[in-house]
């Protein structure tokens, strides 16, 4: 299954393909090297990466179309682990990460991005998009002014380029800006950081290799938490670049597969002695917007890199660190969601902490896994808060006086069982007291607790308690409530509030 | 599910057999009596809308590129959905004259083999013509979607490739297999052709003891018919067959192997859709 494509995923739009995979593989270039030096090891240990994690996706990926490679987002969390224990550990991590992917894919975890809400994912975005931008920094930092000249002539080279008559539109303008910048650097003979002084760069073929590391307990302790993040991570951001290019493509997608695919793709890279990597969502807009749609595509990028950087590395080396912050800046800006800041204004603030509250955590640990559970509890809290609003009372009292009835119409929940016991007077003398809850939905533990709470606190005011329709409203509470195909079965369960 | 449930599918994509298509459908109402369904696939193509290689992604990048391919696909669309609707009401219309007063027309996205599929159970009979429009031209060849859908769906599928005659001389060609003695069943059975003179054909000596069962069948069932086993090559053998007798209507087992080894040795099915010149019944 994991290598079943369909002739329409390889050679539905060949021509398109291959000139995408080109335009991708040219900017996947100046991003391995950027993330690589984030990372704190060599261009090659990045290049390598890429290569292998794009030719393989391209075979068991899930998503068509979509370029996976070394990424900002894996890098950041990687950085400690090679400062602390050096590149062999990282190989391992990497490993390991593709066996837990592999697994997450197995048990179907894929499918709990639906907890994932629309504002965390946009949070994600926006965070990583800082995070790139950050990482840029000490590029920028105690530099002479041939640095900001470069860099800016690079950002208005990119932007500009694309305006230009017949050839704006067909030659990638990163790749014009990283060759002028280049050559001029070389001509004006420029004493400015090179690509070349951040370390190795790869001049051969990768190499199979397994990661030199003792296997004991005390290394698995070390890479272990490493791995679960970056396993994490790398799910995350590539199950959202695949929503992203579903909904480009207006086409479908196998979640479960993809998982299973970064999971493969991540154990050919450690072997290979690349870093982990995942989808890239500024590649992957970049690829479906030169008019890739195919695995071809991601075939083609992987591949041109890998050659173009064996056969050219002496060449890659000349570049200087300004082109490639410019095309980094330029891949920030392109991943951030502007319109974000825009509905920040219309939204509800709820929406906003959610998205916030995203971003502050990943841009203030640099992890992007802790950025996505703040964001995801933060939603499931408002959400919990906002359904407890959902239950009223009905007080009716006899003509006599002798029997109180409270009729509980809504949803009864751990969040809402506080509010549920306040609506009971235990003060009103009454000598009996009807519980109907024949129309309120207990969907937990707590709110039967409360109502037992409340039966024995009448009890003991000398009061006779009934309770109406118990059955009927903890339906909700088992597990599976194995209704959710059955409209009517829904309907009579949640009839109070369709 | 019983081969005689279910309504008359007549995919229908504004190629030049199409009216052909509803005078088949037109026949087969008045034989079995059964609603028309005439459905037609939007097919969207794969390529791509938006090609812009510059490489480069700016302020809400994915957002703008989004609403681009959003409008110039919508713009695309529209224009088959106006097509769509144009082929569907023509063929009504045909279908109306030719007194068939049960139409129902369906107009789906998606290859026409997926929109088949989600119609599989109420299909008794699918009317197909030889070739898709794209294809018209080309010289004879199997259509693109033709294999697809003869192997997606299990139900009767009658190609259309000639002008309509009333078969009154159709020819079962016989090999014994699973899906042969389906198409012999169908024969027996359907109200449409049991009527009809047939002509039950095997190929190859070894075929004896096969046709003489069927033939007790064909007998026993009162159906008028001769048997015949010919010599020499498979495919040149039916074909001439055809021609001396003047049949009108093939009715044969389709893609019996699997898709493999037809790759490597080439199927039979494909090879007699591509050359015959009168229309065929295929049974899975």
């Amino acid at each position: 299954m994991l290598l079943h494509s369909t002739k329409a995923d390889w050679f539905g739009n060949v021509r398109g393909d291959i000139l995408a995979g080109l335009v991708v593989a040219l900017a996947l270039i100046p991003e391995a090297i950027a993330f690589s030096i984030i990372a704190g090891v060599d261009p090659k240990v990045g290049l390598y990466a890429s290569f292998c994690i794009a030719v393989v996706i391209a075979f068991v990926g899930g998503r068509p179309g979509m370029i996976s490679a070394a990424t900002g987002a894996m890098a950041l969390v990687m950085v400690t682990l090679v400062k602390e224990h050096g590149l062999q550990y990282l190989l391992a991590a990497t490993l390991l990460t593709g066996g837990l992917q592999i697994l997450a894919g197995y048990l179907k975890l894929g499918s709990l991005m639906s907890f994932v809400s629309r504002s965390v994912v946009t949070g994600f975005v926006n965070a990583l998009a800082i995070l790139i931008f950050m990482a840029q920094l000490p590029e920028l930092t105690n530099v002479t002014w041939h640095v900001y000249a470069m860099t800016a002539a690079g950002l208005g080279i990119i932007y500009l380029f694309p305006y230009l008559p017949l050839i704006g539109k067909v030659i990638p303008s990163p790749l014009v800006c990283i060759l002028a910048c280049t050559a001029f650097a070389m001509i004006i003979g420029l004493d400015i950081r090179t690509v070349g002084d951040m370390g190795e760069l790869p001049d051969t073929l990768p190499i199979f290799l397994f990661p030199d590391i003792p296997l004991t307990w005390q290394t698995l302790e070390i890479i272990f938490p490493y791995s679960v993040a970056l396993a994490v991570v790398g799910l995350l951001e590539s199950l959202m670049t695949a929503t992203i290019v579903d909904d480009l493509t207006d086409t479908s997608s196998d979640k479960n597969r993809e998982c299973k695919g970064q999971g493969i793709a991540n154990i050919g890279a450690g072997l290979l002695g690349g870093m982990a990597g995942c989808a890239m969502i500024g590649q992957s807009v970049i690829n479906v917007k030169s008019g890739g749609r195919g695995r071809l595509s991601t075939l083609v990028a992987g591949s041109v890199l890998l050659v173009l950087v064996v056969f050219l590395n002496e060449w890659v080396a000349q570049i200087p660190m300004a082109a490639l912050v410019a095309v980094m800046i330029m891949v920030s800006i392109g991943t951030f969601d502007w319109r974000s800041i825009r509905n920040l204004r219309e939204y509800p603030l709820s929406t906003n902490i959610v998205m916030l509250s995203t971003v502050a955590v990943v841009v203030y640990t640099h992890n992007l896994a802790y950025g996505v559970l703040v964001g995801v509890l933060f939603a499931a809290l408002f959400f919990a808060n906002k359904v407890s609003h959902f239950m009223y009372v009905e007080k009716l009292m006899n003509d006599d006086l002798s029997e109180r009835k409270y009729v509980f119409h809504g949803q009864v929940f751990f969040n809402s069982a506080s509010k549920f016991l306040a609506q009971f007077d235990f003060k009103e003398a009454v000598p009996k007291v009807v519980i109907d809850l024949s129309k309120a939905h207990f969907w937990d533990i707590t709110a039967v607790h409360s109502l037992d709470t409340a039966v024995i606190k009448f009890r003991r005011e000398g009061a006779e308690v009934e309770v109406v329709g118990l059955n009927e409203a903890t339906e909700t509470i088992i597990d599976r409530f194995g209704v959710h195909d059955k409209p009517e079965q829904i309907a009579k369960v949640l009839g109070e509030h369709s | 599910m019983s081969i005689h449930s279910g309504d008359i599918f007549v995919a229908v994509d504004g190629s030049p057999v199409t009216p052909q298509l509803c005078e088949y459908a037109a026949w087969l109402f008045n034989s079995i009596n059964q609603p028309v369904h005439l459905l037609h696939s939007v097919e969207r193509s794969f390529a791509p809308a938006v090609a812009d290689l510059s490489g480069q992604i700016g302020l809400g990048a994915s957002e703008d590129l989004l609403n681009e391919l959003a409008s110039v696909e919508q713009k695309r669309s529209q224009l088959l959905l106006q097509r769509a609707a144009k082929i569907l009401q023509h063929c009504k219309t045909l279908m109306q004259n030719a007194g068939v007063k049960h139409v129902e027309l369906h107009s789906r996205h998606g290859d026409l083999a997926e929109s088949l599929i989600d119609f599989e159970d109420q299909i008794r009979v699918l009317i197909l013509g030889i070739k898709g429009e794209d294809h018209a031209e080309e010289e004879a060849g199997v259509g693109h979607q033709l294999e697809k859908v003869i192997r997606a769906l299990h139900r009767p599928i009658l190609i259309v490739n000639d002008e309509f005659k009333t078969p009154e001389n159709i020819m079962l060609a016989y090999d014994g297999g699973e899906a042969s003695k389906k198409a012999l069943q169908m024969v027996i059975e359907s109200p449409a052709l049991n009527s009809r003179y047939c002509h039950l054909v095997a190929v190859g000596e070894s075929k004896e003891a096969v046709i003489n069962d069927a033939s007790e069948m064909l007998k026993s069932s009162g159906i008028e018919y001769r048997a015949k086993i010919l010599k020499g090559e498979l495919l040149q053998s039916l074909i001439d067959y055809q021609e001396q007798h003047q049949i009108d209507l093939t009715v044969m087992g389709a893609f019996g192997h699997s898709k493999i080894r037809d790759f490597l040795v080439g199927s039979f099915t494909a090879k007699m859709i591509a050359t015959t010149r009168k229309p065929l019944l295929l049974l899975r």
